[in-house]
């Protein structure tokens, strides 16, 4: 991981904290926490008192915001965290985000990438795909969600406006697992394979299935979706 | 005092229930896609097929096809207007097929939207369960069944509601999630899903879908530990694995039914299957039950 985690930053001891500032460290500190918990008041209100302290927003994301929703990410995959913790914590991160980023770059909000997600066609399961576009979004990309029951033409038209590279597959249903297949070779039909990273999920799915299907990658929960979404953008 | 319905149907030991309907709609000719509960005014026939298939396979009671007509699961189907007729229909079907041999219990399922992410309200779902339950009610329901709830919240609602129609009321959760698989998706214990199914004023708390009959024998005993209402489990014919392009459960009726003597002494009072399962797993049930 690129950038300093809180622990580390805890680890480096008085010297570091002299240097980087009492107030900042609390602040960042503060704000892990409130979104770990998914205290999204306290998340709102500490994000704000550091942007009028005139604190680095890039640090508040980089320091305090991604290492909370990795270490949010770990305990729900160590099943320590469920779903409710999970839309807490992606809550609190979304409100927070939505303070830092106008304060951001063009380039820098921008850098993410779109990401363009749906159940597929025959299946109206969206909780899991929902969760996904919640986990998106606090991670910092811009989510385009087409619903359930989504055809294959409709996420071409999708992927084609908003210029996507990358789009989420979901199907909850054993029965609904070949409109993914469909979907995919709709989207090669139209040229745009290249264009962009597939990642599918669901219930009945598996890395196997994926491969099959040839997509770009599977993901078993919400917050691997993004970690692998993460790794696929960055190559 | 009458004996009640439920307590009359455990006196007389396990009771059986039936198996899954969506892939026996399937068989007879449901498209991928299609909301299987239209087909309870389209097709009545074929949907009398498959509870006539597990009452002749010894079902004591059967279900209805009703698990998804609520009108916030199915707000954007262009019939979403007929639900009370879907609803009422289905148990009429159901109580057709079972001729007096079988009860009618009828199907409530998730509206499949979270209070939680705020895609929906208390208010919304109170309404549309009411008026579920009460379209299930006029169709001559022996008792209604609340099914695979994932949020404790949104299950009290359902038994609340179905409780406002005077009859009986189960109440089952899916354990799908958690490293032994012993959480829902929301992360409720089996303990803690019994302790506030009870106190929400269920008749009867269970498990249901979501884990094959091996991996319930746990939860029952942990939900039984925790109630002292009687337990229901209808589980999948294992857990599903990718064979090419295609999902199969690969438990057997024999294997299933090899785990019955166990999901009693674990607690289960009423049985059956979910996904996986069809009429030929309730009949080796039977045939365990009767030896």
């Amino acid at each position: 991981m690129a950038h300093a985690s809180v622990e580390n930053i805890v680890v480096m001891g008085d010297a570091v904290r002299e240097l980087i500032g009492d107030e900042w460290m609390k602040r960042v500190e503060d704000l892990y926490e409130a979104v770990l918990t998914g205290d999204q008041s306290t998340a709102v209100e500490v994000t704000r008192q550091a942007l009028e302290a005139e604190f680095d927003p890039r640090s508040l994301i980089d320091d305090a915001m991604i290492p909370a929703m990795d270490e949010v990410g770990r305990r729900f995959e160590e099943e320590e965290y469920f779903v409710p913790e999970l839309l807490l914590s992606a809550r609190a991160m979304k409100s927070a985000l939505e303070l830092i980023t106008p304060r951001l770059s063009e380039s820098a909000a921008t850098r993410k990438g779109c990401i363009v997600i749906g159940t597929v066609g025959g299946d109206l399961h969206d909780i899991g795909k929902n969760l996904v576009g919640a986990m998106f979004e606090g991670a910092g990309f811009e989510v385009v969600d087409l619903g359930s029951d989504v055809s294959p033409e409709d996420f071409v038209a999708a992927i084609e406006a908003e210029g996507a590279t990358l789009v989420g597959l979901s199907a909850l249903l054993t029965v609904t697992m070949p409109s993914m297949k469909a979907t995919i070779d709709a989207i090669e039909a139209a040229g745009l394979r290249d264009q962009v990273k597939v990642l599918v999920g669901g219930a009945p799915l598996s890395t196997d299935y994926a491969t099959a299907i040839k997509a770009d990658a599977y993901a078993d929960n919400a917050t691997a979706a993004v970690r692998v979404a993460q790794a696929l953008t960055r190559a | 005092m009458p004996m009640s319905l439920i307590d009359e149907l455990v006196a007389k030991g396990p009771v059986l229930l039936d198996g899954a309907w969506g892939t026996e709609l399937q068989a007879r000719g449901l498209a991928v896609g299609e909301v299987p509960d239209y087909w309870n005014l389209a097709h009545p026939d074929r949907v009398e097929g498959v509870a006539r298939a597990y009452v002749e396979a010894g079902s004591d009671i059967i279900l209805t096809n009703t698990f998804r007509a609520n009108a916030i699961a199915l707000a954007n189907h262009p019939d979403v207007s007929k639900l009370d007729q879907v609803n009422t229909a289905g148990v009429e079907i159901s109580k057709r097929a079972a001729g007096g041999r079988a009860r009618v219990f009828a199907s409530i399922g998730p509206t499949g939207k979270l209070l939680l992410m705020r895609q929906v309200d208390e208010a919304s779902l109170r309404t549309t369960f009411e008026q579920q339950a009460r379209a299930l009610a006029a169709g001559g329901a022996d008792a209604i069944v609340v099914e695979t709830m994932a949020d404790l919240e949104e299950a009290r609602l359902a038994i609340e509601a179905a409780r406002a129609t005077g009859l009986p009321v189960v109440a089952c959760m899916v354990f799908d999630s958690g490293k032994k698989k012993d959480r829902t998706m929301m992360g409720v214990t089996p303990e803690q899903a019994a302790e506030a199914l009870s106190l929400a004023g269920a008749d009867v708390i269970g498990a249901n879908c979501g884990n094959g009959i091996d991996g319930y024998i746990p939860v029952c005993s942990r939900m039984a530990s925790a109630t002292d209402r009687p337990i229901w489990i209808k589980a999948n014919a294992g857990l599903p694995t990718l064979e090419g392009l295609e999902t199969v459960y690969r438990t057997t009726p024999d294997d299933f039914a090899s785990h019955l003597d166990e999901l009693i002494d674990a607690g289960a009072r009423f049985i059956g299957g979910c996904c996986g399962t069809n009429p030929t797993f309730i009949e080796a049930l039977r045939k365990r039950l009767d030896a």
